[in-house]
């Protein structure tokens, strides 16, 4: 189903954002919602941004190749993207990434076995005074977790995994 | 002394409309829509020695000055970017004062004569972008934002946009082909945003905390603001402290401040108590900086720290310890910026990754003295020859840190350069 269909209000919304001639600017937050549906954006959902904006497919894809945000592959539920930049490793951020991996059985870049979490590196994520600290990147959207030790953060998988099973 | 930008600090509930108009709120914009000229603001503010805030330290008034008033319609764009590694002021004055921010949005957008402003923010700030979202709705329903303000013929309408994972949209001109729909890749420069901007359109482009210092110069006056502060560096400063030290944080405080007073007196002095190695004044584009008892009592502000052979930049003030080996410094550093060069022009593309490759080889092992003066050269080699400040970003680190702490990248002394706890 066409973004359109699905989200009448967002789209409306978004394209009002932005002067009428100039309506690729949408783009972005059109590959956003489209993001929402399993965390990753499928060839249609693309055709179909491409079509709602006028421009090209090819157009629509530079813009989901080079941001690193966006998504062409499905991954784990949850992307858990752990900031291992300079402030961060200063305060032990590369140990905490370490033990993670080695609590979880999966190195960085690999999801566990039960497609739940996508363990990710990223550069800084504004919170460098909180560090240990991750982003929690699903359909839903973002969510910060600082001040963070490893044994709240399997707390956190362990929640997760319940809610999980839940609605499964 | 009271708080200027992080008055949530001070005044509980400032983040809610109610509690920000008791305090003074939106009176600055609505003198300026209802009794100012734009070109009065535009004095004001330059008379304020208001510098940008986002790292190049640009007087804001001039720049505004710089608009084309032959084209329009004009824009003005918030830069809520804020990705350099070790900056986090301006996610905690959005966060917590969001109001004032979008004042200084309106201020700024009133000075230059533009209806429509966007605020950039970093895609990983998407609950952020929400919660400014609801409070421009808010100042909408109270009149703030909207058509025909305060029963002028002045309307503004201001909108987030949010990016997506990608520290180049930080750059001015790449943060404009972003909001365009392309990839956030610099535009050849001139022309500048001020003729060429969004949607080739004349175009501000300012800092969060730059714009959330507009409302109370306004407010206060010129004067007030310059005489806090340096005469080079007026008014005060979010340093955002990280690093090896034991309250890491944001703190609020006048150009001029030492670092002494910064690390010691603010931030509670280093891990363990070990002494300052180095200090890293503008997060991971810094120049290092030699700390010894002098340096330490050198002033902050922008001339001073450039006669140390440094920027201060966003002041994002980066700690490092004598437990910290400068080589495994510009590892992180390097990475960071192979992973962030976008690619559009080949010395940052090409020695970035040269640069990784080098620093990698030396960490494993071989710190050859032909592999330092090699990633010396590279890092020279790619020198005024990007096509961005991203570029000559990348080298610093590297040319300052092999210069300035020659030992760290010796053989005879890797084992004591571990890797901090
Ligand atoms: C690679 C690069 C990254 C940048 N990142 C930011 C940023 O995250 N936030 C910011 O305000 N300015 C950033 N800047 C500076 C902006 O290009 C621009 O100068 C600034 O937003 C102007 O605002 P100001 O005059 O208020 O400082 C960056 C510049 C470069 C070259
Ligand atoms: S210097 Fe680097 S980031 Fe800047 S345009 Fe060239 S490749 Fe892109
Ligand atoms: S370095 Fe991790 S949030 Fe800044």
């Amino acid at each position: 189903m066409s973004l359109a269909k699905k989200y009448p209000k967002e789209v409306k919304q978004i394209l009002a954002k932005y002067p009428p001639e100039h309506k690729r600017s949408a783009v972005m937050p059109l590959l956003y919602l489209a993001q929402r549906e399993g965390g990753y954006i499928t060839k249609e959902a693309m055709q179909d941004i491409a079509d709602t904006l006028e421009i090209s497919v090819t157009d629509v894809g530079a813009v989901v190749g080079f941001y690193t945000l966006y998504h062409d592959k499905k991954e784990g539920k949850y992307r858990m993207q752990v900031c291992t930049d300079l402030p961060c490793a200063l305060r032990g951020a590369d140990q905490f990434m370490e033990t993670l991996c080695a609590n979880l059985g999966i190195k960085v870049g690999e999801t566990t076995p039960d497609g739940l979490i996508t363990l990710e590196a990223v550069t800084c994520l504004a919170a460098c005074d909180k560090a240990p600290m991750f982003q929690i990147q699903s359909a839903e959207g973002i969510e910060y977790h600082e001040d963070m030790t490893v044994d709240k953060t399997m707390e956190l998988i362990e929640t997760l995994k319940k809610a999980n099973v839940e609605v499964k | 002394m009271s708080y200027v930008l992080l008055r949530h600090r001070d005044i509980p509930d400032i983040n809610t409309l109610n509690v920000y108009k008791k305090n003074g709120g939106f009176e600055a914009f609505k003198k300026v829509v209802t009794k100012m000229k734009p070109g009065e603001v535009t004095d004001t503010v330059k008379a304020s020695g208001l510098r940008g805030r986002g790292g190049a330290g640009f007087p804001t008034g001039v720049k505004w000055s710089f608009i084309d008033n032959k084209i329009w319609p004009h824009y003005v764009v918030a830069n809520a970017d804020e990705s350099e590694p070790g900056t986090f002021k301006d996610r905690e004055i959005m966060e917590s004062n969001p109001f004032q921010f979008l004042e200084g949005v309106a201020i700024a957008s009133y000075a230059v004569g533009a209806n429509a402003a966007y605020v950039y923010l970093r895609g990983e700030f998407w609950q952020v972008a929400k919660f400014l979202d609801e409070k421009i709705a808010e100042m909408e329903e109270a009149g703030y934002l909207g058509e025909k303000l305060f029963g002028t013929d002045y309307s503004l309408h201001i909108y987030t946009h949010l990016g997506a994972g990608a520290y180049i949209c930080g750059e001015e001109t790449a943060m404009l082909e972003s909001i365009e729909g392309k990839r956030g890749m610099p535009r050849i420069r001139p022309p500048f945003p001020a003729v060429y901007g969004l949607y080739g359109k004349p175009t501000v482009v300012n800092n969060v905390e730059t714009l959330t210092n507009l409302p109370m110069i306004l407010a206060n006056g010129a004067d007030w603001y310059k005489n806090m502060g340096t005469p080079d560096s007026a008014g005060v400063k979010v340093f955002s402290l990280s690093g090896r030290i034991r309250k890491p944080g944001n703190y609020e405080l006048p150009f001029g401040t030492t670092f002494r007073q910064l690390i010691y007196e603010h931030g509670g002095g280093v891990l363990d108590g070990r002494p300052v190695k180095a200090i890293m004044p503008a997060g991971a584009s810094s120049s290092f900086i030699v700390a010894d008892e002098k340096v330490l009592d050198m002033q902050m502000d922008y001339a001073t720290v450039r006669t140390l052979g440094a920027d201060l930049g966003s002041a994002s003030v980066i700690v490092i310890d004598d437990t910290v080996s400068i080589d495994w410094i510009i590892n992180k550093t390097i990475h960071f910026f192979k992973h962030e060069s976008c690619g559009k022009c080949t010395p940052c593309r090409e020695g970035t990754y040269w640069m990784m490759h080098l620093i990698e080889d030396i960490r494993d092992d071989k710190h050859s003295t032909a592999n330092v003066d090699l990633l010396l050269n590279v890092a020279r080699q790619m020198q005024n020859k990007c096509l961005c400040p991203l570029g000559e970003f990348s080298t610093m680190a590297v040319v300052t840190g092999i210069e300035r702490f020659p030992q760290d990248f010796k053989e005879s002394n890797k084992q004591v350069l571990t890797e901090p706890a």
